[in-house]
């Protein structure tokens, strides 16, 4: 147990970076502060892995590492779509999880808010459209925002919730 | 009929491990399937190709690891008539395997469980992606249908369904648990729902552009697709890589392999309880990504690795950086592993949870990391090592227990020999160009590339066809082994574990649904 503590003060508050700073961790904290105000501890996300090849999974688990720290701004992934304010899709939407997405889009409680997730998610990506793919999300459910990138970085992710966020009246 | 076979007539395959390819009938087919598993091969994968334009055949390949080398068989069967010999009494793997075929050719197994495994309702029955004379860019609207599980009868026995969307940020797939109480007595996976014609969109691609596609396969794993599409493509042409390439590459492969174990390790804590172990980890994991991206110029190493050699090459002051770096992540891994394997209320989670006993792990084929927890000592990069390898003489991780502990332990073990080789390569890293022209290469060979990735093995079969064009690619996540043992990990588990247990084994989804 000592241990553990020890370890913990060693590591401090990894998020934690002087405001006037350029370093990535101020922007993070900027970010934060600013979904605070327009939210409160209130924004839920679901995430749909619609086809993805997990590349994306990758950089929206990394969101709550201590670096970005989402659950601290009070940031939190949901187990139900039902629950959520934002829809975040990543893939090209494969005709096997078609039906699933849609159900989940229409289940969300407005206002809502879906943001296609990668290259893949934004244009279909390397995939394209196919037998087995419909391409990117916005040919399935009706899409408020894309993040381009393969995979996008954590911090393109942030910077695309205060983005959204900022502008409520869009889709 | 016998292996003899197999010495007098296999021909030399271009791979970058020894393998051998040889024409069977279908008599053989089996009789020689059933002497390599007398053998102790275990059934790698099974692909097919559509061939009726040349000769009027299907083709179906199974390539078997044995000792030392590959083998793969390859049948001919009757473009009017496409039904093959089942290898799945043998080798349980090829099960899906031979279902995954026939969803996609139309060719068909002669016995064993026909339900679709990777076509849900998406095209019809009638229509079989892969072929020939079936247009990449057709659409066909889904139609949703009911499928077979099967079900478990008896007092009290109820079913839970979940998925394909779970509960996490994780890939799509669907588990029905049939259970009493909270103990599981059955379950069974329903795969495939990631699946996005990854085989059909290779043949729209030049052979020099596949790597991306195979970077792609499964995110995860891009350095290991990427390498082994790149060695089956060099081997097709002839191209030798430099040393440095190598070595380069086997850092990319090492640091993909460390990055995963480490995240992993952090969430097999989170699973059980121990927030403090997702932190520690995420965070190293985090200082790792961010390291990638200032050497690499990506994060997780996607397109690195690219026909001939590697993107970028690393000068003197980044390989001191590379080795500083190595140090901290080996003096945190240290600590922390102290830290786990002296939690007992961490220890009391894992040990005996989901455990995978060697004799089912040795039936099932398991691949990889699984199959080392359980006793299967098969590591490529030990067994069948390709360069660099071959001169650096890694040790392969190995567990009896099969359970979560073990999991858990041979992942500490192979970031431990992982940051080892990491560091000897830094050190030793030969001169030369991290570029090699890869020229043209003949029409209708097939070449294989093999890498042990942090999973475990995975192949590319890759088919050259004319000009500079993909005919056929077959890709090959070990995941397709190690499902199954997940369904036989969990009987007698209680449902609340199986996070727990699922992500000992963390397998693909999209690298098992292509």
């Amino acid at each position: 147990m000592l241990n553990i503590i020890k370890r913990i003060r060693r590591t401090g508050i990894l998020s934690d970076a002087p405001p006037e700073s350029d370093q990535p961790e101020a922007r993070v904290r900027g970010i934060h502060e600013h979904l605070h105000r327009v939210f409160g501890r209130a924004l839920r996300i679901r995430h749909v892995d619609a086809g993805s090849c997990n590349g994306c999974e990758l950089e929206i688990q990394a969101l709550t590492n201590p670096y970005y720290n989402l659950e601290g701004a009070g940031i939190a992934f949901v187990a139900s779509p039902r629950h959520a304010d934002i829809l975040l899709v990543t893939g090209p939407v494969s005709v096997n999880m078609e039906e699933a997405l849609k159900r989940a889009y229409d289940v969300m409680p407005e206002p809502r808010w879906v943001i296609a997730v990668g290259d893949c998610g934004a244009c279909g990506g390397i995939f394209g459209t196919s037998y087995a793919t419909r391409g990117r999300v916005g040919d399935v459910i009706p899409v408020s925002a894309t993040v381009p990138g393969c995979p996008p970085e954590p911090m393109a992710l942030l910077q695309c919730l205060l983005h959204i966020t900022s502008h409520p009246g869009q889709p | 009929m016998s292996l003899e076979l197999i010495a007098q007539e296999g021909r030399r395959l271009p791979a970058n491990v020894p393998a051998r390819r040889v024409a069977v009938d279908a008599q053989q087919w089996t009789a020689v399937a059933r002497q390599l598993q007398e053998a102790g091969a275990g059934l790698f994968t099974l692909w097919g190709a559509d061939d009726r334009d040349r000769d009027g055949m299907f083709h179906v390949f199974a390539a078997f690891l044995v000792p030392g080398e590959l083998v793969v068989l390859e049948l001919a069967v009757a473009g009017d008539r496409p039904v093959y010999p089942s290898l799945e009494r043998g080798f349980p793997v090829a099960a899906r395997l031979q279902r995954a075929i026939h969803d996609l050719l139309g060719i068909r197994a002669d016995e064993g469980d026909a339900r679709p495994w990777l076509r849900h309702g998406g095209w019809p029955e009638d229509r079989f992606p892969l072929r020939k004379d079936f247009d990449a860019a057709t659409a066909c609207p889904g139609v949703s249908r009911p499928y077979p599980f099967v079900r478990v009868e008896g007092e009290g026995v109820h079913e839970i369904p979940v998925g394909p969307i779970h509960a996490g940020t994780i890939e799509p797939g669907h588990f029905r648990f049939s259970v009493v109480g909270e103990k599981v007595l059955r379950l069974e996976e329903r795969l495939g729902y990631a699946h996005k014609g990854v085989a059909k969109r290779f043949e729209a691609l030049p052979l020099l552009e596949g790597h991306r596609l195979a970077a792609r396969v499964c995110g995860d794993s891009t350095v290991a697709f990427s390498w082994a599409y790149c060695a089956a493509l060099e081997a097709l042409a002839g191209a030798t890589v430099s040393p440095r390439t190598a070595s380069l590459r086997a850092l990319a492969l090492e640091r993909e392999r460390i990055a995963n174990h480490v995240g992993d390790l952090g969430a097999l804590g989170n699973d059980a309880g121990f927030a403090f172990g997702l932190t520690q980890f995420s965070a190293l994991k985090e200082r790792m990504l961010r390291l990638n991206r200032e050497v690499f110029g990506q994060r997780y190493l996607m397109d690195y690795i690219v026909p001939g050699g590697v993107r970028s090459d690393v000068g003197p002051r980044t390989v001191r950086l590379l080795l500083d770096e190595g140090v901290g992540i080996e003096r945190d891994v240290v600590a922390l592993r102290a830290i786990y394997d002296e939690h007992a209320g961490l220890q009391d989670r894992f040990k005996g949870a989901g455990q995978l006993t060697p004799s089912i792990a040795k039936t099932q084929g398991a691949f990889g990391l699984v199959g080392r927890a359980s006793g299967i000592e098969q590591d490529l990069r030990v067994t069948m090592p390709w360069a660099p390898y071959g001169e650096l003489r890694p040790t392969a991780a190995l567990r009896m227990e099969g359970d979560v502990a073990a999991r858990v332990q041979v992942r500490f073990d192979e970031v431990m020999e992982s940051l080892r080789l990491s560091r000897l390569l830094l050190e030793q890293l030969p001169q030369g160009s991290t570029s090699a022209p890869v020229a043209a290469v003949d029409s209708d060979r097939i070449g294989l590339g093999v890498v042990e990735g942090w999973r475990g093995p995975v192949m590319v079969a890759l088919e050259a066809g004319a000009p500079s064009a993909i005919r056929r690619c077959h890709v090959h996540d070990p995941s397709w082994q190690n499902w199954p043992t997940v369904d036989h990990a969990i009987i007698g588990n209680i449902v609340p574990d199986f996070p727990l247990i699922n992500k000992s084994f963390n397998l693909a989804y999209s690298g098992h649904d292509g």
